[in-house]
């Protein structure tokens, strides 16, 4: 059941960025379908997002924007009669070609859920944790990356003192700055972000949009959100989706003041569509 | 691009609707003004030109409350795109609108020392450029109440005419002046006039832009072309 529409997105997309890209992209998503069982849940999504930038994906519940999401690191490859076509490349890899090793892959691909997932460890123990999976035993190394990746996700200063105490114990907000410090500390290229502040307050929400904001420097972001203000605060570049196609992409700041399409207005702006 | 479909928040429809009205409320008002004193200044009649300088503060007051609404909205709804444009350039439009009733109020006022010396023949280019600028700025209401953004760009292109005509009545006066001196003060009075006129237009062109802006999402792209007299021959 391959859609036969071409996404209208595709040619301004490409444009757009042969514009503000001249490093190229970070991930390239191309032809990209993706079927649970019979049901197609992506259609022909073509969409660049760019090295160190902060790229959000938004669109109504439904919309394939977290599937989308969770296809650029395999995270999909877990469910049961999952099919996909198409490519994504990450530093012009194909990572749905075959002997692509997937562990490896989501170390590049770092990722932060929707609710803060700190393990029932230290909280040194957390950031680590992907060192000690890698076998790093070396306890300096241990150290200095935990450090780093703390200070990395601003939250070295409020734990430095309580760094072997249960991380069971932080606030909501610095679970999630935890998780990031995590994902950072396997050194990614990419961040991944599925709805990182829904379950924060505004203050905790707004240290995290400005860590986003510090961490683009280094990392590739992209960020699904529900909350169309937050994607307007911290991106770069807005990926609108509906149904399951990608129906607009472009300079956030466009998007917000004049989308191209009425699809587009009528989400945005809260009207039925 | 600027969408048709209501808001799954009603009241927010409600809000962006009164905000409309303001707007297109002071316009009229505003028409009402302008011919208003123009009528006073026609008739000789003093108490009607006081009355349309009085009845300027109901402008003012529609235009506080224009933008105290867009506050409101602005805090309170976050407005992203048409909708948001649609709110600055209601803010835009109303004090274009104040300043419209400003220059009607002006011109009623000089009306009352124009009373104080004989009639002048020479006050028929001045109500021709008046027609222009009210047939204007009816016509761009008419534009932003129905997001007509083309109609919008029709009214700056008038813009040249009531240009011209301003011209025209300045050498026009000017001429009079010389050939008779003892009419310089009441024709200084006229030529103040005709330059309220001529603004009057250029506000109606400000508001053409931005109903153009508040569809489109962008400036319009052409010049206006300019017909009025440039600096040089004004001071020469």
């Amino acid at each position: 059941m391959q859609s036969a529409m071409k996404s209208p997105a595709t040619a301004e997309a490409s444009a757009y960025h042969a514009k503000t890209s001249p490093d190229g992209a970070s991930l390239a998503i191309r032809g990209f379908n993706l079927w649970y069982g019979q049901t197609q849940a992506l259609f022909d999504i073509n969409l660049e997002v760019q090295q160190r930038m902060v790229t959000a994906m938004i669109g109504p519940s439904g919309c394939g924007k977290s599937t989308l999401l969770r296809s650029l690191n395999r995270m999909n490859d877990l469910i049961d009669d999952l099919r996909i076509s198409g490519s994504v490349h990450v530093g012009g890899e194909d990572i749905y070609s075959r002997g692509v090793d997937v562990i490896a892959l989501r170390k590049r691909m770092g990722m932060v859920f929707q609710k803060p997932n700190p393990f029932a460890m230290s909280i040194f123990d957390n950031v680590v944790y992907p060192l000690r999976v890698d076998g790093v035993r070396n306890r300096a190394v241990l150290e200095e990356t935990c450090e780093r990746a703390l200070r990395s996700a601003a939250l070295w200063d409020e734990v430095k003192d309580r760094i072997r105490d249960s991380a069971l114990g932080l606030s909501g907000g610095q679970q999630q700055r935890l998780c990031i410090a995590r994902a950072i500390a396997a050194d990614p290229e990419v961040l991944l972000m599925d709805e990182p502040c829904s379950a924060l307050d505004p203050i905790a929400t707004a240290r995290i949009e400005e860590l986003i904001n510090q961490l683009k420097q280094h990392y590739t972001i992209v960020i699904v959100t529900h909350n169309m203000q937050q994607a307007a605060r911290v991106s770069d570049n807005t990926a609108f989706m509906y149904l399951g196609r990608l129906i607009e992409y472009g300079d956030t700041a466009d998007m917000f003041t004049k989308p191209r399409r009425e699809q587009t207005e009528d989400y945005i702006t809260g009207r039925f569509g | 691009m600027s969408s048709q479909h209501e808001h799954i928040n009603t009241s927010y429809d409600e809000e962006l609707k009164r905000l409309a009205g303001e707007i297109v409320r002071m316009g009229e008002l505003a028409i009402e003004q302008l011919r208003a004193a123009m009528a006073a200044m026609l008739a000789r009649d003093s108490a009607a030109a006081r009355a349309v300088i009085a009845a300027d503060e109901h402008i003012d007051a529609l235009e506080l409350e224009a933008s105290h609404d867009v506050i409101r909205l602005l805090a309170l709804r976050q407005p992203m795109a048409g909708d948001l444009r649609g709110i600055l350039a209601a803010l835009r439009i109303a004090a274009a609108i104040e300043r419209v009733g400003d220059y009607a109020a002006n011109v009623a006022k000089r009306s009352i020392v124009l009373n104080e010396a004989p009639a002048l023949p020479h006050t028929g280019g001045l109500q021709a450029l008046a027609e222009t600028a009210v047939q204007m700025l009816r016509d761009v209401l008419a534009a932003y109440l129905e997001r007509d953004a083309r109609r919008a760009m029709a009214v700056r292109d008038r813009d040249a005419d009531l240009d011209a005509l301003h011209t025209g009545l300045f050498r026009e006066l000017v001429t009079y002046m010389m050939e008779d001196p003892r009419h310089i003060t009441s024709c200084a009075h006229l030529l103040f006039m005709a330059k309220n006129l001529e603004r009057i237009g250029d506000h109606a062109t400000n508001i053409a832009e931005n109903v153009w802006f508040l569809v489109e999402g962008d400036l319009p792209a052409d010049k206006r072309q300019k017909r009025d007299m440039g600096s040089g021959e004004v001071t020469r």
